[in-house]
């Protein structure tokens, strides 16, 4: 399945062949101008056609990420889908409040995580041993804050706090609270 | 000429302060200060950078957010707005041909904007109170992590700038509106109709178009200057109602912070913010381009029609977009996410990318054009949106906005590009094209110390976007701390770029200190000598 990590390996190779793009782009416009020209009118037709690019572009990229990156339509329909386990964590005092020491996982569930605040607006996210981001979201008081996900392999992750809630929020962290592990492990 | 000579007299001591106008004092030292308050913010970000890769002593954990919350504010009010506010405030009479409609106002918003902006950043400096420029709910009441008395100074400097924001927009709008001595009686209806694109939307249902009776340029300042209307309310009444809680607090009494819902709040602060960050910096920028492209080639601007729809689309645009910055809240309407997050903002790509064209279009139709100082930092901040924009496209996406929201990524390649290279050296455009006019005549210092500037400002703004983009793709957070170095290495290769930024900078603060002499900094900020109304002198 499509993780984050290959997803973010596609924006960084998309992104990066832009910005060379762009920055050649404008840099042979600088040469250009500064030099004789033939034809210095630019043709409207030529607008019209860049403005209709900019339109395909701006409505593809949604289409796409909606039809390529899983969670996104997971996300937005996590209401009519029944999890496989959910977990009820919450934060107070700048510390997170786990239903267990470690929340373990079975490969291939659906988990959702119901987070709650009680006090500041803090984030929740889960990150891989090297640091890279599985998910995050925002934990706002007074508000259901769920996020559900799919775990299609082993792994073991740290929660950290994703939103500033003050100098402690840094602080924020679980080192490996959440493992997933094969079904067999736990059945 | 001797070096100390210089110093003191300026380049062949070309500026003379006393033959400056009022009006030119007022944007000179509109723009010092502005520049001062960017030193700032350069040195703020070089000692955040540092503190990244290696917590320092004299530094405390608290004082680093401190810090952090006055970074962005310092930058975008201390310096920008300073800027911003004295090249309009210049600008519009002279676009116009019309004197300022107050000086002694124009006077008011540059004291209010300096002195606040001061006394919210030592208020930061000495109590460390730090919500961040978020201010999410209750955090900014949160009296157990932060000095109550620390918190109601600085919302008293921020109230101070608002203040002053709010003398420049009526400036503004009366400059546009009013009639001077001498003048035939002006029609104030039609002249702020057109200003604020009521004509131009009518025009597409009349047979008998109405010409515009305000120029481009200055419709832009216009359609801006009502964001920043409608910004300096929504910072206002944040602030008041902040700085209720507060001083309930300093009398002793414990007002509910869960009478506020903090969901609701983050969405009224994030749809005011967004009139600065989607709103009037994109016009402004826009319109500026205009006036640059026009004033560098001497031709009218292509598509001008197209161009003044697009500021007005670019105004609306700009007032329902707030909710691609709530993509990561769960508790927020799918409708709102998708719609405003994800559409409305996408129509950003399409109204940049018109006023991208629009300029090099109208560039192109001159050729050859000289490489001078305004047009290659034109083109500069022509590219650093180029770059910015997209990302910020690519973010305000339901599906990549889960593991991009609050890293590096965000406030790297789209927030440090858009405002170092997009911005700052489209400012630096106008800087360079309003110095001789200002000045009348100076003569800069240096050209190699302007290409050193123009190199280094340019590669350190869009290689620190990069860097802080790469951690970010890599998972580092903004507005938190790695103490095991875990991202050492993005850190050191940002403040490198940093660095060079910071280079860039002080060669451009001492070739203008070259230019115009110690003798004329000072001259700058004593009373003027000539009375008159008049932009420049009348010789």
């Amino acid at each position: 399945m499509v993780d984050s990590t290959m997803v973010l390996a596609g924006q960084t190779i998309a992104y990066t062949f832009y910005c060379l793009v762009i920055i050649l782009l404008v840099a042979w416009f600088a040469i250009k101008i500064t030099g004789k020209g033939k034809n210095n009118k630019v043709s409207p037709a030529l607008f019209y056609t860049f403005v209709g690019f900019l339109t395909v572009i701006g409505v593809s990229l949604h289409i796409i990420t909606y039809n390529t990156i899983p969670w996104a339509e997971m996300d937005l329909k996590r209401s009519e889908i029944t999890p496989d386990k959910t977990f009820n964590i919450t934060i107070k005092n700048h510390q997170f409040i786990l239903p267990s020491e470690k929340l373990v996982i079975n490969v291939n569930d659906k988990v959702l995580f119901d987070v709650r605040s009680e006090d500041l607006t803090y984030g929740f996210g889960l990150f891989r041993s090297d640091n890279s981001m599985l998910f995050q979201m925002q934990v706002v008081p007074g508000h259901k804050n769920d996020l559900l996900w799919y775990f299609d392999r082993e792994g073991v992750y740290t929660i950290r706090s994703t939103e500033y809630s003050g100098p402690k929020g840094a602080h924020m962290i679980l080192k490996d609270a959440v493992q997933v592990v094969a079904a067999s492990t736990t059945n | 000429m001797s070096f100390i000579k210089t110093l003191i007299n300026g380049e062949q001591e070309l500026f003379k302060s006393e033959t400056l106008t009022p009006m030119q004092k007022l944007t000179l030292r509109f723009v010092v200060v502005g520049l001062i308050y960017f030193g700032f913010v350069v040195i703020e970000g070089m000692l955040m950078r540092i503190y990244e890769v290696k917590p320092v002593s004299f530094i405390t954990e608290p004082q680093f957010f401190a810090i952090m919350t006055a970074h962005p504010l310092v930058g975008i009010f201390g310096s920008t707005y300073s800027i911003v506010c004295g090249a309009f405030l210049f600008l519009v009479p002279f676009i116009m041909k019309k004197p300022l409609w107050s000086i002694k106002l124009g006077n008011w918003t540059f004291l209010l904007i300096a002195i606040g902006t001061f006394i919210f950043w030592s208020a930061g400096f000495v109590s460390h109170y730090a919500p961040l420029y978020t201010l999410y709910w209750p955090l900014p009441a949160d009296f157990s992590q932060f000095s109550v008395w620390g918190g109601t100074f600085f919302i008293l400097g921020i109230a101070l700038v608002m203040t002053g924001t709010a003398f420049f927009i009526i400036n503004i709008f009366k400059t546009i509106v009013y009639t001077p001595e001498r003048w035939a009686k002006q029609p104030v209806c039609a002249l702020l109709s057109s200003a604020l694109g009521i004509t131009g939307f009518n025009n597409l249902f009349r047979k008998n178009k109405k010409e515009h009776l305000v120029p481009l340029p200055v419709a832009a300042v216009a359609r801006g200057s009502v964001d920043m209307a409608l910004n300096t309310i929504t910072i206002l009444f944040t602030g008041i109602l902040i700085l209720v809680y507060m001083v309930s607090n300093i009398l002793g009494y414990d007002l509910k912070e869960t009478a506020i819902d903090a969901l609701l709040y983050k969405n009224w602060f994030w749809w005011g913010l967004d009139l600065i960050a989607d709103g009037l910096v994109l016009i402004f920028v826009a319109g500026t381009w205009y006036f640059l492209a026009m004033i560098i080639t001497g031709k009218p601007l292509f598509m001008q029609n197209i161009a003044r729809a697009a500021l007005l689309v670019e105004l609306v645009v700009s007032w329902t977009v707030w909710s691609h910055h709530l993509l990561s809240d769960q508790a927020q309407p799918n409708v709102l996410k998708v719609l405003s997050g994800e559409m409305v903002t996408a129509f950003e790509l399409i109204t940049q990318g018109l006023a991208f064209f629009i300029s090099l279009a109208t560039l192109w139709s001159a050729r050859p054009l000289k490489m001078t100082n305004p047009l290659k930092f034109l083109l500069g901040g022509l590219l650093g949106f180029a770059l910015a924009v997209p990302a910020g496209i690519m973010q305000a996406d339901v599906g990549l906005n889960r593991i991009l929201h609050n890293t590096q990524w965000i406030v790297g390649p789209h927030v440090h590009v858009a405002v170092l290279v997009g911005l700052t050296m489209t400012l630096y455009s106008a800087i360079y094209i309003l110095f001789p006019i200002v000045t009348n005549g100076a003569k800069m210092y240096s050209q190699k110390l302007v290409n050193i500037h123009f190199w280094c400002h340019l590669i350190g703004g869009i290689g620190m976007g990069a860097f802080m983009g790469m951690a970010g793709l890599r998972g580092m957070l903004r507005r938190s701390l790695y103490l095991d170095g875990e991202f050492n290495i993005y850190m050191i290769l940002a403040a490198s770029a940093g660095a060079l930024i910071l280079s860039g900078f002080i060669a451009f603060f001492y070739n203008i200190v070259m230019s115009i002499g110690l003798k004329g900094v000072i001259g700058i900020f004593t009373p003027p000598k000539i009375k008159t109304k008049n932009l420049i002198p009348a010789n």
